[in-house]
């Protein structure tokens, strides 16, 4: 068995006497989701920032490719390779999506600080924000402005934005949140067009969405994992059922 | 340095520094509840010093133009809240900033109009004109010490209304979680109203008990502003406790400097910022 | 600081009127005195001024209060090497001049650049007093009362004391940087630049050193400072710690929003506009006892509070209002 592309080793974080994220440990693997379920308040946010870099864990270590980086800051762990989406939407919202996701895939060319060419006609990252346009299925939404498009068509951008830097990790962040029945099931068939070719993390409300999805579950309730295994194994699991399942069927 | 010059630098450190921290207290509190920004503050302590000199002139009681102003400034500053910053509380602090420096001009020259621009001088009343002799020949002046005393004074009432009484939890609640503090049923915008109108006196009172020393001219604002700016920044935004600790240690190392290495003086204050904003970017004490 | 959309794209019709504005401005030498030729002249060299902080302010939104410091630098530079006797190559000083505002700017980003929001502002005004203070306190460097250019500088090819070539000088190096910094806004540094304006967090999430690009932008934008200021030294003959202050950086900040910001087109706008205003509030007349040119500051205040209660996105904001009522109307 290969290496996890990212591996997450007892991950804390303490603000202040409070820890937020107590002793987790994930592991993602190419062609593989992992799915983090728990209630609010339970830390999986907490936990998506400290393996984006957003904010650096009290203890632990990430792993990236076979690389250390732990408490690298986000530009750093973008550039080896991780790609997120955001709970909130988090996109330029004056510009067009085109823009938005062309942005994207200009981080990744060779000269992303030239002064005199012209941005929009740099092939490299035309291309390469092109595909990532049609894997999240917006090519027909390009020259909208961002803040004008639907909630559904926002949450496609920030996959499609998350994309375009060609990663191999892809952290998911409540990419169904806000969305309709339809809208809901086009995003589970984005993302299962997207499992061969990433190693992905999930997090998750969506209960029939995660167990569409999910190779891997972990749940967290209050900052710690109670159970960690195949779907099938997590839904027969006690404590699961009593402290958070049970609750939201 | 004999000891005698060197207690009489000290206290003149912690009496500026008291002084900065009255108007960086003000400019902190503001801005770390509210979210506005306030260029024209160094124009309220400007103002109070014009008002300690045409009251006391007017009354010839110092002590009652220092209650008059203080007054008139509470006054002043909840009209102001009221009727122009509270409508910038949500916008940009490009906004902000234009809108004060245009009140900055409005002020001067307001200022111009009613009193004039010539220097003026305040007289340090009786009562407090003596000086205590530390040497045979070197004394230090009560009057500096009353200053040092008024800014104590002012500093205590301000910790003790903000963590011991219900207006203070109100104020540190609204500051903390604005919509909550709403929805229990408090009065978010009188609390804006009163921190406000409390920044306004703290920087004009520091002007009166200032203009004795400072004397009275139309350029105090922006002098003593940038210092504010500067005492601020290093002590961290929003933080009260970390604007005290700030001010005293610009006022020691301003102080000391001036007599120390004369020709730098002038730039030890933005070196120790730059030197602070290197190890700590959002200042000593970031809320 | 802001994530509203700025109008980068510019309207036919505002293109039809910049257009305009440059014959008109290639013409009027031959058709006003040498007086308002002058006093155009000036108001060129502060639309240099404007554009390089828009860069700055509008496209990267960064608001420095202290961008003066860069402006004045420069005409100090100029000051100082010019001899008290003879005139000294332009080919030399103004990219010395240039370059030591540029290095200024780069020295004083690197502290600054890593603050945000609020600081950022503050400690710009900090710095930019210290500068300040350095030139007023020390007699060595002019003090107080500033140090006189005595010369123009020696072009060599042209003759720069000759004030109508001098104009077009300034016209030239006007037209210049404005193709420079439309064309550097449309480059991929520029979309960085607005990209970090609008969401900085999301352009580190995506890879990008956003430090860097700032601080690049900062040192730039003092650079461009520079130049503007070198110009005026040259221009007025005279240089003094208030170029550096305070009130300067207020102002270019001041031209740069009543223009709107973020195109450039609106900086030189709102420089224009600015310092035709100062003069015309200066220049009131005086009503029975009262002199009303006296008070220009109370007037200027005034108007300034007004602009931002309501005119928030400057003339060109304005300008844009009007035409996309139209735009509906006619459809």
């Amino acid at each position: 068995m290969s290496d996890a592309l990212l591996s997450a080793k007892n991950i804390v974080k303490k603000f202040g006497g409070l820890a937020a994220v107590n002793d987790v440990s994930v592991d993602l693997w190419q062609g593989r989701i992992h799915a983090v379920i728990g209630p609010n308040g339970a830390g999986k946010s907490t936990l998506t920032n400290l393996l984006s870099g957003d904010i650096a864990p009290t203890s632990g270590t990430v792993t990236l490719a076979g690389q250390d980086v732990t408490g690298w800051n986000p530009e750093k762990i973008s550039r080896a390779g991780l790609g997120r989406s955001y709970q909130k939407t988090n996109i330029f919202l004056p510009f067009t999506v085109w823009e938005n996701v062309r942005l994207a895939a200009q981080s990744r060319t060779p000269h992303p600080a030239a002064w005199l060419r012209r941005a929009t006609g740099i092939k490299e990252s035309n291309e390469r924000a092109e595909h990532a346009m049609e894997l999240a299925g917006l090519q027909n939404r390009r020259a909208a402005i961002a803040g004008t498009i639907s909630h559904g068509e926002q949450r496609q951008l920030e996959v499609a934005m998350s994309l375009a830097t060609d990663p191999k990790v892809l952290l998911l962040d409540e990419p169904l949140a806000g969305m309709g029945t339809a809208e809901a099931e086009r995003m589970v068939q984005l993302l299962l067009r997207l499992k061969p070719g990433h190693a992905m993390m999930l997090v998750e409300h969506d209960m029939d969405a995660v167990f569409a999805l999910a190779d891997r579950l972990t749940v967290m309730v209050n900052g710690q994992v109670i159970a960690s295994g195949t779907p099938a194994e997590v839904r027969a699991d006690a404590n699961v059922q009593s402290a958070y399942l049970g609750e939201e069927h | 340095m004999d000891l005698a010059n060197f207690l009489i630098q000290l206290l003149n450190s912690v009496q500026y520094g008291l002084l900065l921290f009255m108007l960086a207290a003000g400019l902190t509190l503001i801005f770390g509840i509210m979210g506005v920004v306030n260029l024209a503050h160094g124009s309220f302590y400007m103002l109070g010093a014009y008002l300690a000199w045409s009251l006391s002139s007017m009354t010839g009681s110092f002590v009652l133009a220092i209650l008059g102003g203080a007054l008139l400034s509470v006054v002043f500053g909840l009209l102001l809240e009221r009727l122009l910053f509270r409508h910038f509380y949500q916008r940009d602090h490009l906004d902000q900033v234009l809108l004060t420096f245009g009140l900055i001009y409005i002020f001067e020259e307001t200022r111009s109009i009613l009193w004039g621009d010539d220097v003026h001088g305040v007289k340090i009343p009786e009562l407090l004109s003596a000086s205590i002799p530390l040497t045979d020949n070197l004394s230090y002046p009560v009057y500096r010490l009353f200053m040092s005393g008024v800014c104590v004074a002012l500093a205590i009432a301000l910790y003790l209304l903000i963590s011991k009484t219900r207006l203070g939890m109100k104020i540190r609640a609204g500051a903390f979680n604005r919509d909550m503090t709403e929805a229990l049923g408090i009065n978010i915008k009188l609390i804006h109203t009163v921190v406000f109108a409390i920044g306004v006196a703290l920087a004009t009172v520091a002007g009166m008990i200032a203009s004795p020393i400072s004397s009275v001219y139309p350029n105090m604002g922006s002098q003593v502003l940038i210092m504010c700016f500067v005492v601020v920044v290093i002590g961290g935004i929003g933080s009260v406790r970390g604007a005290l600790i700030s001010a005293l240690l610009v006022g020691l190392v301003d102080t000391f400097g001036k007599v120390l290495l004369p020709q730098v003086a002038g730039m030890l204050v933005y070196m120790l910022m730059a030197a602070v904003l290197l190890w700590k970017p959002e200042g000593l004490f970031k809320q | 600081m802001s994530a509203k959309a700025h109008l980068e794209v510019l309207p036919r019709s505002l293109q039809v009127v910049l257009g305009l504005g440059l014959i008109a401005l290639v013409a009027f030498p031959f058709v006003g005195t040498d007086f308002y030729a002058q006093m155009v002249s000036r108001m060129m060299i502060l639309a240099i001024f404007a554009m390089s902080l828009d860069l700055l302010q509008g496209v990267t939104g960064l608001v420095s209060l202290g961008h003066a410091a860069f402006f004045g630098l420069a005409g100090y530079v100029l000051a100082f090497v010019t001899p008290a006797g003879e005139p000294v190559s332009l080919w030399w000083t103004l990219p010395a001049a240039v370059a030591a505002s540029g290095l200024a700017a780069l020295v004083i980003g690197f502290f600054v650049v890593r603050t945000h929001g609020i600081y950022f502002i503050m400690v710009t005004m900090a710095f930019a007093q210290m500068v300040f203070y350095l030139f007023f306190d020390n007699k060595v460097l002019g003090g107080s009362d500033g140090i006189y250019v005595n010369f123009k500088p020696d072009a060599r090819f042209f003759d720069l004391e000759n004030k109508r070539v001098f104009y077009y000088f300034t016209l030239a190096v006007l037209v210049l940087v404005y193709a420079f910094l439309r064309r550097l806004l449309w480059s991929p540094f520029g979309r960085v630049l607005a990209g970090i304006r609008v969401n900085e967090h999301r352009m580190r999430a995506m890879g990008y050193g956003t430090f860097g690009y700032k601080l690049a932008a900062f040192a730039l934008a003092g650079a461009l400072a520079g130049l503007a200021g070198f110009l005026w030294g040259a221009q007025t003959g005279y240089v003094n710690p208030e170029l550096m202050g305070f009130h300067m950086s207020a102002h270019a900040i001041m031209m740069v929003i009543l223009g709107g910001m973020g195109n450039f087109a609106g900086a030189i706008v709102g420089a224009f506009a600015f310092e035709y205003l100062l003069h015309w509030f200066k220049d009131l007349p005086t009503i029975g006892s009262v002199n009303l040119g006296k008070h220009w500051q109370l007037w200027m205040g005034m108007f300034i509070v007004l602009v931002v209660l309501f005119a928030p996105r400057g003339l060109l904001g304005v300008v844009e209002r009007i035409a996309r009522r139209k735009e509906a109307v006619d459809e």
